[in-house]
């Protein structure tokens, strides 16, 4: 990377896991790119939502026919990916809340390596003003 | 496609030499891909081998070298968590083969 | 900062989601099965009408008549783009969000 310039990057994902392939795509890209050290963030609206539902269960020999990626957004701490956004409102109308999604955690460097949430519910002025602080945004 | 034999039997490899199903490692696998290397597998090969195999049964992926990295010094201790140590095991990359010695796929984000 | 919308807000919630989050003074273009949310008379008239008063929205003509609907049907302030137009678009805004 030449002069190390860092900008800003957002995810937008929007569609259920399993059915479509954006889910699985979008959080490879996020994995590849995590490797160039740039300004992650990650927004969940809409079914995207649904990506983050805890206790999925699925293997290639089984349930959808898939593997069970949901786990892999675990790791997206130690990819210091870190800065996940989750729309209110979508979570609201699907009859969903904080608990019904995954514990994604980060270790803070900065603070004694304390383990911290990487997930901020938002409502949408807030999804609003991160869109627009972007350098770049990709929607899945 | 290439294959390996393994205790009699033929194992399917991609084209990079990678297994293309999860399910047909085992450690003699490990071995002859191994010695497709020249590399005779230590007790240090298979703790990092046995780690990534954890590693991908908890994440469901082959982490990045970084990561790998990081993780290692976090479990195992951090005169193995950095490059020297894994690349005097790995000298490909220990992301890259040590996946491939592991029966995983190649890492997501190695480039 | 430009939205764009390629799908018919009939097929997917994209066009409604996009001017939930849109701000005031973006810009949203409607292009491919996008010009479907363009027309007077669909049930997303009126989230039109109500976001012109904030936002600007384009339709890409080539792409209106490509599917045989009208121009003239657009929806009062919706202003019409051709390829040219499209492009000015994209190089005027610093980012561009292509919503799916």
């Amino acid at each position: 990377m030449e002069d190390e310039v860092i900008k800003k990057f957002l995810y937008v994902n929007r569609k259920a896991p399993y059915g479509t392939i954006y889910a699985l795509e979008s959080l490879e890209v996020v994995l590849i790119g995590a490797a160039f050290d740039q300004d992650v963030s990650l927004a969940f609206i809409d079914d995207g939502v649904y990506q983050l539902k805890k206790d999925q269960k699925t293997s290639v020999d089984s349930g959808a026919g898939m593997k069970n990626f949901s786990k892999t957004y675990l790791a997206l701490g130690d990819y210091d990916v870190n800065k996940i956004y989750v729309d209110k409102a979508s979570l609201d109308e699907r009859g969903l809340t904080a608990d019904d999604l995954m514990e994604l955690v980060y270790e803070d460097e900065d603070d004694d390596y304390k383990e911290k949430s990487s997930i901020s519910i938002v409502n949408q002025e807030e999804i609003a003003q991160l869109m627009e602080q972007q350098d770049v945004v990709l929607s899945f | 496609m290439a294959t390996i034999e393994v205790n009699g039997k033929a194992v399917e490899l991609d084209e990079e030499g990678y297994l293309t199903e999860l399910k047909d490692w085992s450690k003699e696998a490990a071995a002859i891909l191994a010695g497709q290397d020249d590399i005779e597998l230590s007790d240090s090969h298979w703790e990092v081998i046995k780690f990534l195999r954890d590693y991908y049964d908890e994440y469901q992926i082959a982490p990045a070298v970084r990561v790998l990295t990081k993780a290692i010094g976090k479990k195992l201790g951090k005169d193995k968590g950095n490059s020297k140590y894994l690349y005097e095991l790995f000298p490909y990359g220990p992301a890259k083969q040590a996946c491939r010695f592991a029966g995983l796929p190649k890492p997501t984000g190695c480039i | 900062m430009l939205h764009t919308i390629n799908k018919s807000p009939f097929e997917t919630n994209s066009l409604e989601t996009c001017l939930r989050f849109a701000r005031a003074g973006h810009s949203v273009l409607l292009f491919e099965d996008g010009i479907y949310g363009a027309f007077k008379g669909t049930r997303f008239e009126s989230l039109i009408t109500d976001s012109l008063k904030s936002k600007n929205i384009y339709v890409l003509v080539p792409d209106v008549e490509a599917r045989g609907m009208r121009t003239d049907n657009v929806i009062d302030g919706i202003k019409t783009v051709d390829y040219a137009g499209f492009v000015d678009l994209t190089v005027d805004n610093k980012t561009v969000q292509a919503w799916l």
